[in-house]
């Protein structure tokens, strides 16, 4: 029988606001499968999102959710994570979001590894307002504010991830939603900050002008910049040149989560155990 | 009313007012002059067991307390005035989404990073509408250190009632004042605590801003069996996203409406010596101090002034300032900038011959100096 995604979708807003092909809906489904198959309870979860095409992933989903401003959703995230430290928490951003406007609290997030689940949607362009270079496009690619070609170098998202401190990190792409599912059904489970960078196609504003104008062409393209980790991890330095590592990049199951850590601060203001000391950290 | 006496600074009092009022969430950024307030919530909080986080920039600082106060806690942030200029537009999702939230602006010296230890009433036009759109917003100047407590614990109330942001105004002068205050105690504060309204029917049916256009939204708390949506976009009665345009029209209008139409529950500010004035002194924060003293001084020297001061700045008390403009003819309007609040003096009393005796070099208005300016006119 056909899985039905009702349960967890507001019905009365479909059809979605995004476009024929548009990747965000694979990411939007796997989301689902994903925490069915955990048996996560709609009224303790909250998807809080940021501002783009991926904003309104929120509006979609049968929870508490929270549309925010641009680049600020780990932010808002934090403090209502913080104030229900056993309640389900996830962030929803577009590569402007998450790497741009956002790039502080990306940073900050995977530092204090809050146990947060961050997706983000990564489709190389700014593609709701028409085609502004975003931190991901690659170089040489028109956008329209690059016209005549991209100079700007591109992120390495889940690079800056596991830099910052974020315990779980992983990628894959919406040409294989089945793994999608996987990834975030292993990285919700985590206790910690869990970064996701799903690739997705814009073929819309992206593609139109690089030569990927359906989806079907930038699917392919974004399947040629991509590779397993396994396979990536066997590669000389010169072949790895343009390639993105896929699947789960890093995992730490030891390192100390924030609510948790903040609990040992009320105990000691509340005077229930002894001040906080590198002791605390040394063990983990 | 049972009143304690306590000897601390404004900021600390202020921080000791939000735990009392309920406050279980802080989130901020550390900036002279308020960082006292972060400093104290750093303690008070989580012995409470709620939560004092300093983030890593003033948005984030304001953010997570907005998301905290979406979850249905009671949350405050503390800054400056460029603490303020970096948090505006958060405040903006604050009044749009109608997120409760208690904002402390410890003023100094501006614009720009100006003179960060030194004290001003330059942010007292930004209080008014500190980000883009528009909205009515709700400001309490505190004029002594008692009123740092209590103009806080008002915030709360106030931000619960109406569900949007409150700011506090402090000044350098005040938030580092140390002295003795007579404040109510712990549990009358606790006693006087209004909740936020809550929808108690069948989550079928609840519709969180689908309420009266004079009415605020009603946002229960997360996580309870109300699952809906917050946005910064135009929304509808459910708070999902539309364009629609009569719908978009109301809900900027019930933004005012709701606070036009309940002015009294807002309304607050103190008149000394007035009865038999001919001369009156319009100031508000430590500058009241101030002008007090003075006052007492210019009636000894046969001078009978007195002094109107407003503590919720915004909505300004319009008709009361009205009544005593009408009734006295010379007014003398000081503040340390220049001239923020005479305009709105001028609006009220319709009046464009407001003096003015303003002070923008980071340094206090002294009794001596208001004085002077009054014997002059």
């Amino acid at each position: 029988m056909a899985f039905n995604y009702d349960n967890y979708l507001r019905v009365d807003k479909m059809p979605t606001l995004w476009c024929w092909g548009c990747g965000d809906g694979v990411i939007l489904k796997a989301f689902i499968r994903a925490v069915d198959k955990l048996g996560y309870n709609k009224d303790d979860m909250c998807i809080v999102s940021g501002i783009g095409c991926s904003g309104r992933f929120s509006s979609y989903i049968d929870c508490n959710t929270v549309h925010t401003t641009h680049g600020r959703t780990i932010a808002f995230a934090t403090g209502i994570k913080l104030a229900n430290p056993d309640k389900k928490v996830f962030c929803v951003a577009g590569d402007g979001d998450a790497l741009a406007i956002g790039g502080n609290h990306t940073i900050h997030g995977c530092r204090r590894n809050i146990d947060i689940n961050f997706i983000l949607i990564n489709n190389f362009i700014y593609g709701l307002t028409n085609s502004q270079t975003s931190p991901t496009t690659p170089q040489g690619m028109w956008t329209v504010t690059m016209q005549k070609g991209n100079i700007d170098p591109t992120f390495d998202a889940c690079k800056l991830a596991i830099a910052a401190g974020a315990s779980f990190v992983g990628r894959e792409s919406v040409t294989d939603p089945k793994k999608i599912e996987k990834l975030f059904i292993k990285g919700f489970e985590h206790k910690g900050f869990s970064f996701f960078d799903i690739f997705s196609n814009c073929h819309i504003n992206l593609g139109r002008k690089n030569k990927m104008a359906s989806a079907m062409e930038n699917l392919e393209w974004i399947d040629s910049i991509t590779v397993s980790k396994i396979k990536f991890d066997k590669m000389s330095e010169e072949e790895k040149v343009g390639l993105f590592p896929m699947g789960v990049l890093y995992h730490n199951e030891d390192a100390p989560e924030y609510c948790e850590m903040y609990e040992q601060v009320k105990l000691a203001h509340q005077g229930r155990r002894q001040n906080i000391t590198a002791a605390d950290f040394a063990e983990k | 009313m049972a009143l304690r006496e306590i000897i601390s600074s404004g900021n600390e009092l202020a921080a000791h007012a939000a735990k009392d009022a309920g406050c279980k969430f802080f989130g901020g950024y550390p900036i002279t002059p308020s960082s006292e307030i972060m400093h104290e919530l750093s303690e008070l909080l989580p012995a409470e067991g709620g939560t004092c986080i300093q983030m890593e920039d003033e948005i984030a600082g304001v953010a997570c307390a907005i998301g905290a106060s979406m979850s249905g806690v009671r949350a405050m942030t503390a800054t400056s005035g460029p603490g303020i200029s970096l948090k505006a537009e958060n405040l903006g999702l604050a009044q749009m989404a109608e997120v409760p939230l208690v904002v402390v602006n410890v003023m100094r010296g501006g614009p720009s990073t100006g003179l960060p230890t030194r004290v001003s009433q330059g942010d007292v036009a930004q209080a008014k509408n500190p980000s883009h759109g528009d909205y009515k917003s709700i400001t309490l100047c505190a004029g002594n250190l008692a009123e740092c407590y209590t103009e806080t614990v008002r915030a709360f109330n106030l931000a619960d009632r109406f569900m949007q942001p409150v700011f506090v105004l402090l000044d350098e002068t005040l938030g580092h004042m140390h002295g003795k205050a007579m404040i109510p105690s712990e549990e009358e504060v606790e006693a006087g605590i209004k909740p936020r309204a809550e929808f108690t029917g069948d989550p079928a049916e609840y519709k969180p801003y689908g309420v009266g256009q004079d009415e605020p939204a009603i946002l229960n708390p997360m996580f309870k069996g109300y699952r809906y949506h917050f946005t910064g976009l135009h929304h509808n009665a459910t708070g999902f996203p539309t364009e629609e345009i009569e719908t978009c029209r109301k809900l900027i209008e019930r933004l005012f409406n709701k606070v036009e139409a309940h002015q009294e529950e807002i309304d607050s500010y103190e008149e000394y010596m007035l009865d038999d004035a001919e001369l009156l002194i319009i100031a508000y924060g430590s500058v009241s101090l101030a002008a007090k003293e003075a006052i007492r001084h210019l009636r000894a020297a046969g001078i009978k002034a007195g002094l109107f001061r407003p503590i919720t700045l915004w909505p300004s008390p319009a008709e009361r300032i009205k009544h005593w403009t009408d009734k006295i003819q010379k007014v003398l309007c000081v503040e340390l900038n220049i001239g923020q609040y005479r305009d709105e003096i001028q609006r009220a009393s319709g009046r464009l011959d407001i003096d003015g005796l303003f002070k923008v070099n980071g340094r206090a208005l002294s009794p001596y100096e208001i004085v002077e300016k009054v014997k002059g006119m």
